[in-house]
């Protein structure tokens, strides 16, 4: 296997490789809708966090409320469909752009605001939204929320597709670090000021990564009706289930790295699912009970040790293991 | 037609009058000295000029344009590069992805820019720490970092604020070193604020003393370094200026 | 006329509740210069305290506060200590990493109660839960009015501490200028520690009296962490007069809002008026007080 090279970035053989598993191994579990459930939302994950991460990571905007563009791409997609019946598919188009529209309209207000006070302001967006959409009934439907009968009952074709948007978001946030506005996005997360001092006009940057951001987030908030077939205001615009777990996924594999949101995504639904299940059966049934638990204490370990998530400190963690296998080989 | 003029140019910070009126005019390709006692407004002048601080009152022309409510990075745009005294380096980006991300102010492809931050970084001897991060470096290489990075936009004027300050002697000749080869190959016109009397008497062609946000005076360096106020508010005794000159 | 002065009053009455609330994030917010994403959990572990010794032992919610205080001021402390201090000479990309941990902490809390007490709604049952005093049409609940004189006991309490004590003076050096604190002798870390402890402390006493009057489920706690922010940024960070103004203006446009305009936004006036106060009047109410 070799590079390959496009005109905006390059795909490196280790990414084949991961490209290639991401198609084989939901393959081999053909006769289980449930892991294939667990594919599918690992990959939404995916979109996520590196859409988070985008904006967070590497633009230095910790956004505290990713839940709003992923619950109005949601939206997006089923308000046409309750209201005139037009198919909830149409918002893998719009709900990005929604989306976009929304993060930009949004950003007049907390780009005002910097760090911790983005935070908040960006927390607050997104709270306001989850209420606005549950009361406003005549538009939403309101906390009865909007039912539609997926397409398929087959679990595959909506693995790939969101398989396929995940790899866009993934290459996207690639091909833009490699070009000016990713070194605009890092000169901004590192001095905003400075940033101001060799030209770079920071205002319409940190728009257009708010923009990439938001779009593919709505996207996922999109596919999330589209997969689920049923959106209610507490679940797409959740500030813990959606925008704190965002944040997270994007902690566990490392802020500011390419893989790192993905890499977090996988973790996240794998910790998390093992617990739930209990191990498959195989551990005692309380277990089941502190999957959330397990891995709110697996985010305070990471911060405490592994400031940079697994993926920002892998070459930290390699040595720290080699160490601890030498220690045991001399032992 | 001036390169620089500043036209009554006043700061106030609440209360506190930090420039007071100061007008000046810097000519095309001169190294253009900037003195003033800790605290007299030299820093905010720098300030106001690229309009990190808005201006109180007075105005601010650069090539004829009025750049007075410009926005910073509009500024650094139409040509005026500038160091910061308390350096501001991207910490975690390397020396040369610090001095790319400057070249993007002109270049718009990846290897254009790369190119260009080749020239700058080995313009200011930083040729070996290119691909360290720049939170890693002492302060001398910071301090031509920060030169690299307002270099790597292409400026036609460029304010450097005490780039000298805290250099040990070889690492400050080195600085000047630089500073004249700036005007002498690349033809740009400079600003600049040091208190290391060795470095601004050498390589000014004149000198503007201020003095708690006003102007005392302005002149040749020999002039200003015969006004008895600058001796006595500013300078101290004698011996160090005579000291300045003779290095 | 009447509708108006109960909203007045019950919304004074609220917001004396949310006072404490700010007062304790304010402190931490300035001292530490955090927010405390997991200040409304903390508060909800000294309200799953309080219910246990009422359910199982029969003790009264007030009385509890002997109890939650001390127990909620070690469990800060070492939080603060072992969690959130060391973070501050790590190197990490997001500034905001303390802040993070705060949110990992709160999702454990919240989770650690979800655990054992499951998701169910819990309350206290006591003679005066129902008690309802009459002043001409205007209803006054006990409860509740216990609670807001409470609030006003210990933010005069916090006040004369903050004011008077040299362990006050310690505090507010350090959240005005942490180097120079240093330099006067005062360890930043212990005040650190320390100040941590002391507002988590406020929150658990008001988890106590706040048992009576709210119902009790883990995610209580995120729904105190946002009103504990939106109060302090309202108020003006490390102001505690600034806290006390927060949380009344907070209360009583809440209690109007969801008079006069809808119920159900109840939650959305506090997050709207932050997000006014944190665009346009940067500093918050503090900016109109010398204190
Ligand atoms: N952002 C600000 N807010 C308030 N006061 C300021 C601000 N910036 C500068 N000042 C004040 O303005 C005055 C001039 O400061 P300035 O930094 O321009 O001095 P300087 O001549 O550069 O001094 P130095 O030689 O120490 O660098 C000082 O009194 C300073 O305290
Ligand atoms: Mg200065």
């Amino acid at each position: 296997m070799k590079d390959i090279n496009l005109k905006f970035f390059t795909i490196t053989k280790y990414e084949q490789i991961i490209i290639l598993l991401t198609i084989i191994i939901p393959l081999l579990f053909y006769d289980s809708p449930y892991m294939q459930g667990l594919f599918i939302f690992i990959m939404m994950w995916v979109v996520l966090g590196s859409s988070w991460n985008l904006l967070a990571g590497y633009t230095g905007q910790v956004s505290f409320g990713h839940a709003a563009y992923f619950g109005i791409g949601a939206y997006a997609a089923g308000l046409p469909f309750m209201h005139w019946g037009i198919s909830p598919w149409w918002g893998l188009l719009t709900g990005g752009i929604t989306a976009v529209v929304l993060g930009y309209l949004l950003g007049i207000v907390v780009f005002k605001l910097r760090g911790p006070y983005f935070a908040l302001g960006t927390l607050a967006t997104a709270e306001i939204l989850r209420i606005i959409f549950g009361q406003e009934e005549w538009l939403t439907n309101g906390h009865n929320g909007i039912l539609y009968v997926t397409t398929w009952v087959d679990k595959y074709p909506y693995y790939f597709i969101i398989w396929a948007i995940a790899l866009a978001t993934v290459f996207s946030v690639k091909a833009l670090m490699k070009s000016k506005a990713g070194f605009y996005f890092l000169s901004i997360r590192e001095d905003e000021d400075a940033a101001k001092a060799i030209g770079i006009n920071t205002h319409k940057y940190k728009n257009i990564s708010m923009a990439v951001s938001t779009f593919w987030a709505g996207t996922a908030g999109a596919f999330y009706m589209i997969y689920m077939g049923f959106i209610d205001p507490e679940v797409v615009f959740a500030l813990h289930n959606i925008s704190i777990i965002t944040i997270l996924v994007g902690i566990i594999g490392g802020v500011g790295t390419i893989w790192g949101p993905a890499v977090g995504a996988i973790i996240m639904v794998l910790v998390q699912e093992l617990f739930r299940s209990a191990f498959f059966g195989l551990a005692p049934q309380w277990i089941s009970k502190v999957h959330a638990l397990v891995f709110g204490l697996l985010v305070i370990f990471v911060i405490l040790y592994m400031a940079g998530g697994v993926v920002g400190d892998w070459d930290l963690i390699v040595k720290k293991f080699r160490k601890f296998r030498l220690k045991k080989a001399t032992k | 037609m001036s390169f620089l003029v500043l036209e009554n140019l006043t700061k106030a910070f609440g209360g506190l009058v930090a420039v007071n009126k100061v007008s000046l005019e810097v000519k095309e390709g001169e190294i253009f000295g900037l003195i003033g006692p800790n605290g007299s407004g030299k820093t905010t002048i720098f300030n106001l000029i690229n309009q990190y601080y808005s201006v109180t009152s007075g105005k601010i022309y650069f090539r004829g344009i009025e750049i007075t409510s410009k926005k910073t990075f509009e500024i650094a745009r139409l040509g005026i590069g500038r160091t910061f005294q308390k350096v501001r380096p991207l910490k975690r980006l390397t020396v040369e992805e610090n001095v790319m991300a400057a070249a993007f102010a002109r270049e718009t492809s990846f290897e254009g820019a790369r190119k260009v931050a080749s020239e700058v970084i080995d313009f200011c001897n930083l040729t070996e720490v290119k691909y360290f991060r720049a939170g890693s470096l002492p302060i001398a290489g910071r301090k031509r970092l920060e030169i690299a990075k307002a270099l790597a936009t292409r400026p036609s004027l460029l304010l450097l604020d005490e780039t000298a300050a805290g250099l040990n002697p070889s690492e400050l000749d080195e600085a000047i070193e630089i500073i004249k080869k700036i005007r002498s190959q690349l033809g740009i016109t400079i600003i600049i604020v040091e208190h290391i009397m060795k470095v601004i008497m050498n390589i000014s062609d004149r000198i503007h003393a201020i003095a708690f946000g006003s102007t005392i005076t302005e002149g040749s360096p020999k002039e200003v370094a015969a006004h008895p106020t600058v001796i006595e508010a500013y300078l101290g005794t004698d011996e160090t200026l005579q000291g300045g000159f003779n290095a | 006329m009447e509708m108006v002065l109960q909203s007045l009053v019950s919304g004074l009455l609220i917001g004396g509740l949310y006072a404490i609330l700010g007062i304790g994030m304010t402190l931490i917010m300035g001292v530490l210069k955090i927010i405390n994403l997991a200040h409304g959990q903390i508060l909800m572990v000294s309200m799953y305290i309080t219910w246990t010794l009422w359910y199982y032992l029969g003790i009264d919610p007030y009385l509890s506060i002997f109890i939650s205080v001390p127990v909620i001021f070690f469990l800060a402390e070492a939080i603060s200590k072992y969690l959130l201090n060391p973070l501050i000479e790590k190197e990490s990309i997001l500034p905001e990493n303390q802040v993070l941990m705060t949110v990992g902490i709160g999702m454990v809390l919240v989770e650690l109660a979800r655990s054992i007490f499951t998701s169910d709604y819990r309350s206290v049952r006591t003679a005066y839960s129902d008690k309802v005093w009459h002043l001409g049409k205007i209803s006054i609940s006990f409860p509740l009015f216990v609670a807001f004189a409470f609030s006003l006991v210990l933010t005069a309490a916090m006040f004369y501490l903050l004011m008077k004590t040299d362990l006050g003076r310690s505090i507010r050096a350090a959240s005005q200028d942490k180097i120079a604190a240093t330099l006067m002798g005062i360890s930043s870390e212990k005040i650190t520690i320390f100040t941590y402890g002391l507002g988590s402390a406020l929150i658990a006493a008001a988890g106590s009296v706040f048992l009576p009057v709210y119902y009790l489920y883990p995610d209580v706690g995120p729904l105190f962490t946002i009103k504990a922010f939106v109060i302090t940024i309202l108020g003006g960070m490390g102001s505690t007069i600034g806290a006390i103004a927060g949380g009344l203006v907070l209360g009583i446009a809440e209690t109007f809002g969801a008079t006069y305009i809808s119920q159900g936004y109840r939650d959305a006036f506090g997050l709207f008026i932050f997000l006014v106060v944190l665009v346009f009047l940067p500093g918050g109410l503090k900016r109109f007080t010398k204190v």
